[in-house]
Parts: structure tokens; sequence; C-alpha cells
């Protein structure tokens, strides 16, 4: 898989898909994604007309509903570049799910296979693809980096990630415990059974800062907001004014430390 | 929808509970760090069994070929498994229905005028309530693992499929022996109170008139029956009384002698991080002429108990690989915050999530399938490669869609609701529509101001989710 | 109609036409399972049997009943059940009795003399009819002469077991010895003295078979 990502010629043009998360909460993120991607000499193509990729449906029970909205994703992607999505969960639905939703369906079961072998999750595009070496231009900094189930399980890019911070000279890594572990986002399942949510969220806030980083950094926005929310809503509980766990998109992070916009 | 049946296990608790009782142990900080402590042991004991992860992918791979080529062929292989027992001379009943599971089995003891029948660890005689059947036809049943004895004696059920006791501490265990062992002072020392279960259970085993167990693996082509253990005490069942009675799940057959080999390596590794288990017990016939020990009648009762709905459609049909070596629930965040008690069903855990619907009805366990962040870790260690997730989700579906006319499930449409439905269709109308999407984000974030505070379920330990004041296709316009 | 009948008929209507075919275990064993020698073997089997806690002897084919008698007298055993309708269950009987050691006989059944056996029987001594190297395993084969609760009651278990015999893998084991042709009542696989992790996860020894295992390993070159 690897070898065969290895292999893609480098591209001149990108489409980005932000997915709703991004577009509607996290919009920094994007702008630095799409930066970072532009510095490296990339044309970054946003269609206008995205919406999400169906995912909150599909893993809800919903997949007519999810299959609706997919499937309005499938048009938007004419040209044979490469789709690179901010989220390793987004990247995972369109490139392992989309098949399955249009099993019976030839014709866009064609499209979403088609669509599924394009699709990059960010730090796999910018590992494996543009072999990005960012170079660093920060001050000393200890940050942790969580990566979500979906990009570690789904999408096999949990090393691409690590490699990248790991580029960074000035940039320590911690190890937190229970590194692998699900920080309890899943979408409706935060809803649907809090108590059990809540404390897997708040296990995981536990173990991120006690690894004593100064950020959390993760390549997945539902993730982060889960997380950040619960780091901010604990702040606000023990009278906090500064966050004891500030985190950021590792886009934004890696466009920082490597000079910005310039 | 169709009619909720009358619960036919008597201790079954339903699903509508699940969040409170979760709740209770997510709140208590003993048993969380207890079930932590647990099941990162098990983790590890795990991973040291699985050095090489190309070896363990393809062991994987096979064992998930050789449960698939035999679910396959069931139907034709429980013919060949009951021809070839019945050459043996093991005689073998089969039971729709947990009620005729019991009965079959208490006909059995019935008909030897038995009063003791002492148990090998078998998660189906859970799943029957046989137990409780027992009793109440006045036969003794007792138990003889070390982990069911505990349960047995605490007048619970297993929180584990594999380590029955795993909720409990040694002084728990201590304060149970000595209150309810004739003769037993208090001692919490772990060889000291597996000494006083050895003493108690081995009167047992010399007494009893039915020796009961389950079947990890049922092989057609010799008809014999293979059991993995531990402690003796299966071994003890099967051996000592004059009758043995093994009852197992249809779905626990293999064609072939050479299939065992693999499934024992994963089972064992994969459930308590073990090369291979201490004993492996394959019962090919009862006692023969001129044998000196071993029971003079073995007999094997093949229960369905909503397997065969779950055979029939193809994807659910990977529920029916399960080997039960509960790594699922070993390897979950979820179990591993609330312990196995909270879920109410025979199996906990991840595979407790995707068999018990079959087994109950989705109207008694749609609450279950809910209860998963779908982050994969079951899926990624399954020994047998079941798509837990993609199962869940299913479930989801099944739960939650209008009831229909052939549902592929008992208790499809039981999780309906016309106003969630009724929302999810207006969120697709939008999020197809990039016109109305656009509308509908520029408003969210004209308007986040308007945002509660108070998100319900989301802002119980989060603060409140914003819009941001510009979205990212502003901010791209902006820049031009 | 009969629940059998029911049963089938549900999984007759459902099941695949074909199960497509036959899973290649063969291949999987000969890509990931090597061949060693039997001193290779041996070693592997030591190694595994004793991290499950047996205690092991290494014995020339002559030796090993000086060995038993001194695993006997290192235990304080003044008794010991054997099959004499065997071979090594003749030779213990007549070699040990002169030298104090009582050998009981397990040749009547189980039923006329249950109490004794659970109660008053310290210690059994049978054969194993094989090993497995990988996972440091016997395999026991009860029989007529040597009955299944020899090896499970007594709290002392003492096996012999011939190097030569020893396979690589239990499904080496299985196809060498053309198992698939017919099991015996009761075969059995046994790694080590019984064990229990099933209060809080500590490891406790002799839960309900024998507290102690004895392998007598017989070698060309004993070590």
């Amino acid at each position: 898989m690897s070898s065969a990502r290895t292999a893609t010629p480098r591209p001149t043009d990108i489409y980005f898909f932000a997915t709703c998360v991004v577009d509607q909460f996290f919009p920094g993120a994007g702008m630095d994604a799409i930066t970072l991607l532009e510095r490296q000499g990339i044309r970054v193509h946003f269609p206008d007309e995205q919406t999400c990729c169906g995912q909150p449906a599909y893993t809800s029970g919903f997949p007519d509903e999810a299959r609706k909205v997919a499937a309005h994703q499938l048009t938007l992607f004419p040209e044979a570049w490469p789709v690179v999505v901010p989220s390793g969960s987004c990247a995972g639905m369109m490139k392992h799910h989309y098949p399955t939703l249009f099993a019976r369906d030839p014709v866009r079961k064609a499209q979403a296979e088609a669509l599924s072998a394009r699709v990059y999750e960010l730090t796999d595009f910018l590992v494996n693809v543009l072999n990005f070496k960012p170079e660093d231009c920060g001050s000393d900094c200890t940050v942790v980096l969580h990566t979500s189930c979906s990009a570690r399980r789904e999408m096999g890019v949990h090393l691409t990630g690590r490699q990248l911070l790991g580029d960074l000279v000035k940039v320590t890594v911690a190890q937190q415990d229970h590194e692998s572990e699900c920080c309890g986002f899943g979408g409706t399942f935060s809803i649907k059974q809090p108590e059990i949510s809540g404390a897997m969220v708040e296990d995981k806030v536990k173990a991120l800062k006690a690894t004593g980083a100064e950020r959390v950094v993760s390549a997945d926005c539902g993730c982060l907001m889960n997380i950040l929310g619960h780091a901010a809503w604990k702040d606000a509980q023990e009278g906090r004014s500064t966050p004891s766990l500030p985190g950021e998109h590792i886009a934004s992070f890696l466009l920082r430390r490597t000079g910005g916009a310039q | 929808m169709s009619t909720p049946q009358t619960p036919h296990t008597l201790h079954f608790m339903p699903s509508a509970g699940f969040r409170a009782r979760a709740k209770d142990v997510v709140e208590n900080p003993f048993l969380r760090k207890s079930f932590r402590g647990a099941m990162d042991f098990l983790m590890s004991k795990r991973a040291a069994q699985f050095p090489d992860a190309e070896e363990l992918e393809s062991l994987r791979s096979l064992g998930e070929r050789i449960r698939q080529y035999n679910l396959a062929k069931l139907p034709t292989l429980l013919e060949q498994l009951e021809a070839n027992l019945t050459k043996n001379g093991i005689n073998v009943h089969w039971a729709e229905t947990p009620e005729e599971a019991n009965a079959i089995i208490l006909g059995i003891c019935q008909k030897h005028s038995a009063r003791l029948m002492v148990k090998g660890k078998s998660m189906v005689s859970e799943e029957i309530e046989l137990n409780h059947a027992a009793e109440a036809a006045g036969i003794g049943a007792l138990e003889s693992d070390m982990g069911e004895y505990i349960v047995q004696l605490a007048h619970e059920k297993p929180s584990h499929i594999i380590m029955p006791a795993i909720h409990k501490t040694k002084e728990e265990i201590a304060k149970l022996f000595a209150e309810n062992v004739p003769g037993v002072a208090y001692t919490d020392n772990v060889d000291a109170l597996i000494q006083i279960g050895r003493n108690v259970l081995r009167q047992k085993f010399l007494e009893a008139d039915i020796g009961l167990s389950g079947v990890n693996f049922a092989v057609a082509e010799t008809g014999t029956l293979c059991l993995v253990e531990n402690e003796g005490n299966g071994r003890m069942c099967t051996t000592a009384p004059p009758v043995h009675i093994a009852i197992t799940g249809i779905e626990k057959i293999v064609e072939k002698l050479e299939h065992v080999p693999p499934l024992l390596s994963l089972l064992t590794r994969s459930a308590t991080g073990q090369n291979i288990s201490t004993y492996f017990n394959m019962i090919s016939s009862p006692r023969k002429p001129g044998e000196k020990d071993g029971p003079n009648e073995v007999h094997l009762v093949l229960l369905d108990n909503g397997r065969s709905q779950a055979y029939a459609d193809e994807q659910l049909r990977k529920t029916l690989q399960c080997i039960r070596c509960g790594a699922c629930m070993n390897h979950c965040p979820v179990y591993t915050r609330i312990g196995g008690h909270a879920y109410g069903t025979t199996y906990p855990g991840p595979i407790g999530k995707i068999i018990s619907p079959h087994m109950l009805g989705l109207e008694a366990t749609a609450t279950m399938a809910t209860a998963s962040s779908l982050c994969g870790a079951c899926g990624e260690v399954c020994p047998v490669k079941i798509p837990i997730p993609e199962l869940l989700m299913r479930l989801r579906e099944e739960s939650f869609s209008a009831p229909h006319a052939n549902p592929a499930m008992r208790g499809q449409g039981a999780g309906y609701s016309r106003l969630v439905s009724a929302i999810w269709r207006a969120w697709a109308a939008v999020y197809r529509s990039p016109g109305l999407y656009r509308l509908a984000t520029w408003a969210g974030s004209r308007f986040s101001w308007l945002m509660p505070a108070n998100q319900g379920a989301w802002t119980t330990v989060r603060t409140p989710l914003k819009p941001a004041p510009k979205r990212l296709r502003d901010m791209l316009k902006e820049r031009g | 109609m009969s629940a059998r009948d029911r049963i089938l008929g549900k999984l007759k209507a459902a099941a695949p036409a074909s199960a497509g075919e036959l899973p290649d275990v063969a291949a999987w064993y000969a890509a990931h399972r090597g061949t060693e020698s039997v001193a290779d073997k041996a070693r592997r089997f030591r190694q595994c049997i004793e991290l499950a806690h047996a205690e092991v002897y290494s014995v020339s084919r002559g030796g090993w009943l000086q060995k038993l008698y001194e695993v006997l007298s290192a235990k304080q055993l003044e008794q010991l059940l054997v099959a004499p309708g065997t071979a090594h269950g003749k030779r213990a009987q007549e070699e040990l009795v002169p030298l104090g050691i009582a050998c009981p006989a397990y040749d009547q059944p189980i039923e006329q003399w249950k109490a004794a056996m659970f109660t008053a029987t310290p210690a059994a001594f049978t054969a194993a009819r094989a090993a497995i190297a990988e996972t440091g395993t016997l395999i026991l084969w009860p029989d007529a002469d040597e009955p299944r609760l020899m090896s499970l009651v007594p709290p002392i278990h003492i096996v012999l077991l011939d190097a030569a015999t020893i396979h690589n893998t239990f499904y080496e084991a299985m196809q060498r010895e053309g198992w698939q042709q017919g099991l015996p009542t009761n075969a059995l696989l046994v790694s080590g003295p019984s064990k229990t992790a099933d209060i809080q996860q500590t490891l406790a020894y002799g839960a309900h078979g024998p507290k102690e295992l004895v392998v007598l390993l017989i070698e060309e070159n004993p070590q």
C-alpha cells in the first residue's frame, strides 16, 4: 500500500475536501492546511458545493440519508486529481465506506471506487506523496499527538503524523498513556451515551495532560472538539482562566513551525 | 413492530437500564481503576503472544477463512457431526430455545434421578440460565470453574466470558468464602482461597450424578467434542460423573480435525495470552467396554436460540464466526469503563452487543448497539476478523429504521422514532443541497451567539459547541 | 416437525451455494513453522513446559526408573498409582515395590474405589503418547490399561515421555499420527499442572487437577 502511494507522481493540482466540521468549527485549520499545501507548489481547488461526507448519518444507522449526502459529494471531483482531506475519519468514510454504501448502485459504485482510490488523509499525503520534510523555525517545545481511531485503524496512517512532528528538530513529542485508545467522541455516541463517552474523554485528557506537553495536536477535528471541549470545561470547573491543555490541528502547528503563511 | 416475548432469561436486565448501570460504574473510581488494571493486564499478555505482526495477520486470515468455510457448510456439517457422534455412542439433541434446552438437560437428569450436577464453564448454560431451571426442578447445579464458583456463591452472573469474577477483589472473595463455606476462616491469600475452592469442589466431583460442560469446537469428521481449560474442572465434569452432558451453540463446528490447531492457537493466545491452555480435552465417545472410567453416557445438546436468524443474513452471519476468546472486551474502551454487568446480557462487551440481539430480540437490546464509539479496537484484535463495528452500524440501522415486512431480525424497528428519522431526513436534505447547506451554515456562523450554553448531553462534561464566526469558504473568498 | 428439522430447515434455506475451497491449513504451517532436530524439539518442549511450572528431568532409556525413585523420595511419596497393563507401569511396580513404594494398580472400574481415588491417591505415573515442542504439551491417550482419571485426580502426576516422539506443532502431531482416521474415547493435551488466575488475575497452581506435573524425558544424550 505504501509503495503504491510513494509511486504516486507529484501532482500539480489537488482537491481539498474540508469536511463540515472544519468548514464550520475549525476554519483556521482548513486555511492552514491549504496554505501548507500551496507552499509546496500545489494548486489547491476547493469545490464550493462540498458539504459533508455523510458519516454522521452512516454511523448512526441511517445509511439512506448518508447515501443521499455522499452521492452529492461524488459529483464534485471531476478531474483525476487527488482529494486531500484534513481528517482521518472523513477520509476513511470516503475511501473505505463509499464503495460499500453504493454497493447496489453500479454507476455510483464505480464512481465511489474511482474516488476512493484518490482520497488521501492530509498527513499521509504530505509524507507519502509530497515527501514533505518540515524545517523547524520554532523554539523548543513539547507537544503530544492524538491520532483518531479512523486514522489509526481504518486509514492506517497513525505513523505519518508522528513522522511529520518527528522531523521538527526542536519539537519533542511526548508519549501519553494508552495512546491508541479512543478519546470517546464517536459522533452521536457522545450524545447517546454521555456517561461512558464522558469517562473516556476524562481519561484521555488526563493522560494527555500527564505528559506535561504544552499542547495537543491532532489531524482530526472531531477528536479535538471533544478533547479540547472537555479540557476547557474542566478548566472552567476548576476556575482556571488559561487553558491547561491548548490544542490545534496538526496543519496549523506545522504551518506555524515552518515559517507561517510567508 | 413485533410484540416483545416474555423474557425467558430470568436474570436478564433490560437495556432500558443500561445507561443508569453504566453510570454507576463510571462514577465509582475504585471499579474504574480495577477494570482498567485487569484489561491492561490481559491486553499486554495477548500482545506478548503475538510478537510477529505478519504472522498474526496471516493466522487471523486463516482463522477467518476456516470459520467462514465451516459456517457456509453448517447444515451439512451438523448432520455429519450428528451421524458421527451417534456412531461413536454419543446422544445428540436439538433445541431451538433455552426452554427446550433446559427441558432436554433436566429430562436426562431426571431419568438418572440425579440430585447434583457439577458444571464446567459454559457460557451457553448461562445463556439458557440452566442453574435456575435446575434449581426449580430440585436439582443442585454447582459451578466448578473457580471464577464461576465465586460468582455463583455471590448470587451474581459472570462479568466476563473468560474471567467470570474479574470484577471481584481477593478481599471480597475472602469475605465471601468466610461467610459461605462452612469451617473456613477469613484469608485473602490467593493460594489458600484456591485450595478452599479445590477442597469443596473435589468432594462434589466425587458425589455428582451429572457433569455438564460447554464445547469449544465440535469436529464433524471424527465426531469429537473439544474443550479448552486451565483448571481441570472441565476434565472432572466430563470424566468423573457417570453422565456427561455437553451443550453448545450450533455454530461451534468445524468439518476437519486439522481446522482445530489454528483456531486453538488463536483462541488461547487472544484470550489469556497463553500459547496453549493447560488442558485441551477431546472427547469422542462414552466409556467403552473394558475402560475403567469416564461417563457411561454422553449427550450433546445443540442450541439455536437465535443463531439461525443471524445465519440467514450474509452480513449478520459473520457474528457466528466468534470463538469466544473475549479479546474484543479486553480491548474495548467501553467495557473497560463499565465492566460486564452493566450490559445486562449473558455476553457482555462488543461480542455481546452483536450476538445478544439475535438471542433476545432488538426490542430488548437496541440500546447496546449505540454504546460504541466505533473505535475499531475490537475488530482489530478479533482473531477471526469479525467486522464488529460494521455489524454495530447494521444493528443501529435495523433498530432505528421504520418497521417493515420480512425483517432480518426480531425486533427490527424497535428503536424507530418518527422524530429522529425526520431529523435525519432533514439533515440529509440540507447536506445534499449546497444551497441549503450554505444558507444553514451561514446562519450558524452569523448567529453562533444564539447557541445555548446548555447543549444537553454534550455539555455535561464539555464546553458548548459554537460555530466559528467565519466559515472556511468565507475565509477563502475573502482571500480571493 | 422436530426442533432438529426446524433448525436444519432454516439453515439450509440460508446456506450459501458454495463454501469455496477448503482452507489450506497445511500451507500456513509450511510457511510459518520449520522442522527441527529431535534435540532441538526436546529443548523447546522442555523450555515451554517448565515455564508452565512443570518439573522436567532428562533421563536415559535405561535410567528413568532410578529418576522416578529419586523424585518419589524427594517428594516423600510412599505410594504411586500405576498401570501394570503397560510396560512402563509393570516395570515401575516390579522395581519400586521392593524399594518400599506401594504401587496400587488401577485395575477395577472407578465406581468401586472412587472415594479412595479422590482422597487417598497422592500420585500417579503414566506415559505420554507424544508431545508438542511449540507449546510444551504432552499428548495423553488414556485407555483401558491407563485410564483417564490417573492424569487428573492425584495431586502429583508423573509422566514418562520419549523425546523421539515430540512433534513440532499440534498440527504436525495430528497429521503424522493420522488422528482424523479415528480418535480414542478421550485424547488429551496437557501443558502443565492445573492452574487458575480467576482471583484477581493472580496465578495459582493446583486448581482442580494435579498441583505438580513431573516429566521424565527420555533422551539419547540426557542433559
